[in-house]
């Protein structure tokens, strides 16, 4: 307890504001509400819609074993909030602690939590990018427009891109026996997340369930027909492919905009925080009132040398969010760091592909169990002389051991003979990343430096 | 009501497949894949899937005696 009570008050009659009402902003909201936080609560979405998951839409919405409008997150507790949904915070004024709406409400905070996420990166060619069956998913709305259009039956489906997201359509599309290309500009899918020896995996996946996979080359040019549908994709090498859905998949953009000019430390990479979630203002230093979670976020991880990690990824949301949550209502000494150890998963082609750690990080890999050709292995990935991430295809129950390893900064390669090692597991091979100062669509793990605010980078978007 | 599963955590071990076969399915051999909403009537169901789950992996809708907390009432304003 505070020795001026403020802190009581807060929790008594405060007002806490959260702008977006996603999966981290519900799960904050509900945290507060489970912290005894009994003032008032006001989330804030531009989305009409009532907080929904968005993992099924690339799965069981494009599989056809759910409906788009049937994702809605379930509600651990009551959270007794005023929703202001479908209207976008526009402004924020430090000063005043007032967000702005974009009807032209304000709110007033005494504590404030920004979890707006990220949006699909539209393709850069706007008049191609409005063409008829061009579609990017990231929404409700976007999948419940794609499914049907994969509904009709439409003869190829182009993806252009093929990170998780890209990769889980391909394979959701064959699945309903759908002719599909993928377009990659790297060498294999899924290599900005997880590096080429993985991504030759990933490949072999795709060709052996059918999918015209074409790695090194990039979409130049989208053509549609008279009545202004997509009809065909031109590519660098020459080639063109005939297309009549075509989904973007390549990656994701901060939600930052309404932050222009507010003086919070916010930019194209997101928001920089501390550790206890306290968002940083543009000169760096740590505000005491404005906090961040989810994939707007990012935050400095002490297992990953204090890098700013900004990370897409479900289980970063949820558990950055009740961190932001608690560290609201605590005094200084009770905030508690988000050192959460990143994982992710990801299933496509009848494959379970789970990760933890920074395997970007890596700068070689081991093939601890398993083999590559059956698409059935762990990889361990090494930075350093240590274990920084893992990755299992098909092997989850491996994968909280290596977790284990990464958090205690093993030795790599570990030194103690594994479980079904095979012969290509002997030595360490280089991870085969692409270079990082190429912008890629698909890492799901960004690591940047140590600067709050970096609007000195610019992103060349990638001309596929 | 709704429902997800916390997919880092699930470990396939297909508990809730047996009991609600028609709601939880493994996909390939290790991947869940479950319906994100389920009948009303289904509640004990799903009950019995979340105690069954030997890591806790799935969450359903609170059971409130004023009804379901996230109902479309709390929507609008
Ligand atoms: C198709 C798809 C598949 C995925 N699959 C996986 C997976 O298999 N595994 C995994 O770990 N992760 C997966 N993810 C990622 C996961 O869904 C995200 O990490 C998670 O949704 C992040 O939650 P969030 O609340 O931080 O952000 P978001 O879910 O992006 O929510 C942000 C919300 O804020 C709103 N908003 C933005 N700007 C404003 C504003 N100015 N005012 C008001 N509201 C605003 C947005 O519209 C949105 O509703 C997937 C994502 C997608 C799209
Ligand atoms: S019972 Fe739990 S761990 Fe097993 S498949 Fe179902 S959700 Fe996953």
């Amino acid at each position: 307890m505070s020795v001026d009570g403020s802190l009581d008050r807060l929790k008594r009659e405060g007002r806490i504001v959260v702008v977006g009402a996603s999966l981290a902003g519900l799960r904050a909201a509900e945290t507060l509400r489970e912290k005894g936080f009994a003032g008032s609560l006001t989330m804030i979405g531009d989305e009409p819609y009532e907080p929904y998951d968005r993992p099924p839409l690339s799965k069981q919405v494009l599989l056809g074993r759910a409906t788009a409008d049937r994702t809605g997150l379930p509600r651990l507790r009551a959270v007794d909030a005023q929703w202001r949904l479908g209207v976008p915070a526009t402004g924020l004024d430090m000063a005043a602690r007032r967000v702005r709406l974009a009807d032209g409400d304000e709110v007033e905070y005494d504590r404030l939590l920004i979890a707006t996420g990220v949006r699909a990166r539209p393709w850069p060619q706007e008049d191609e990018a409005e063409l008829d069956g061009v579609f990017v998913l990231r929404t409700r709305d976007d999948a419940e427009a794609l499914e049907r259009s994969l509904a009709q039956g439409p003869r190829r489906v182009l993806v252009i891109g093929a990170g998780f997201t890209g990769s889980e359509i391909a394979s959701a599309c064959r699945e309903r026996g759908i002719a599909v290309t993928v377009a990659e500009r790297a060498d294999a899918p899924l290599v900005g997340a997880l590096g080429g020896v993985v991504g030759e995996v990933a490949a072999e996946l795709q060709r052996k369930h059918g999918v015209d996979l074409r790695c090194g080359v990039m979409v130049t040019r989208l053509e549609g027909d008279s009545a202004g549908h997509v009809r065909a994709a031109h590519f660098s090498d020459g080639s063109t492919v005939e297309a009549d859905v075509v989904i973007v998949s390549l990656g994701a953009q901060r939600n930052t905009e309404w932050l222009a000019g507010s003086g919070l430390g916010a930019g194209l990479r997101g928001i920089a925080c501390d550790a206890g979630c306290r968002a940083f203002d543009i000169r760096g230093i740590v505000t005491d009132d404005i906090y961040v979670a989810g994939d707007v976020a990012r935050s400095p991880h002490p297992l990953f040398g204090y890098q700013f990690l900004s990370l897409e990824h479900w289980g970063n949301a949820v558990a950055q969010a009740e961190t932001a949550a608690h560290n609201m209502l605590s005094e200084s000494a009770d905030r508690r760091p988000h050192i959460w150890v990143p994982a992710f998963w990801s299933s496509q082609f009848g494959v379970n592909i789970k990760s933890v750690g920074v395997p970007s990080m890596g700068t070689e890999i081991l093939i601890a169990q398993g083999s590559r050709s059956e698409h059935r292995f762990t990889g361990v990935y090494g930075y350093q002389g240590r274990v920084i991430g893992a990755v299992t295809f098909d092997q989850t129950k491996w994968l909280q051991f290596y977790q284990q390893l990464i958090e205690t900064t093993a030795p790599f390669p570990p030194a103690f003979p594994t479980v079904d090692r095979r012969p290509e597991g002997q030595q360490p091979i280089p991870a085969d990343f692409p270079d990082p100062s190429v912008p890629t669509h698909g890492p799901t793990v960004t690591l940047s430096g140590y600067a709050p605010d970096d609007r000195r980078l610019t992103f060349t978007p990638a001309r596929h | 009501m709704r429902l997800v599963v916390d997919l880092n955590r699930c470990q396939g071990y297909a508990q809730c497949a047996f009991l609600a076969p028609d709601v939880f399915a493994m996909h390939g051999d290790e991947s869940l894949l479950y319906r994100p909403e389920v009948e009303e009537d289904r509640r004990e169901d799903m009950a019995r899937a979340v105690a069954a789950c030997p890591v806790q992996a799935i969450m359903v809708d609170a059971n409130s005696p004023g009804g379901n907390p996230g109902s479309d009432r709390e929507a609008g304003r």
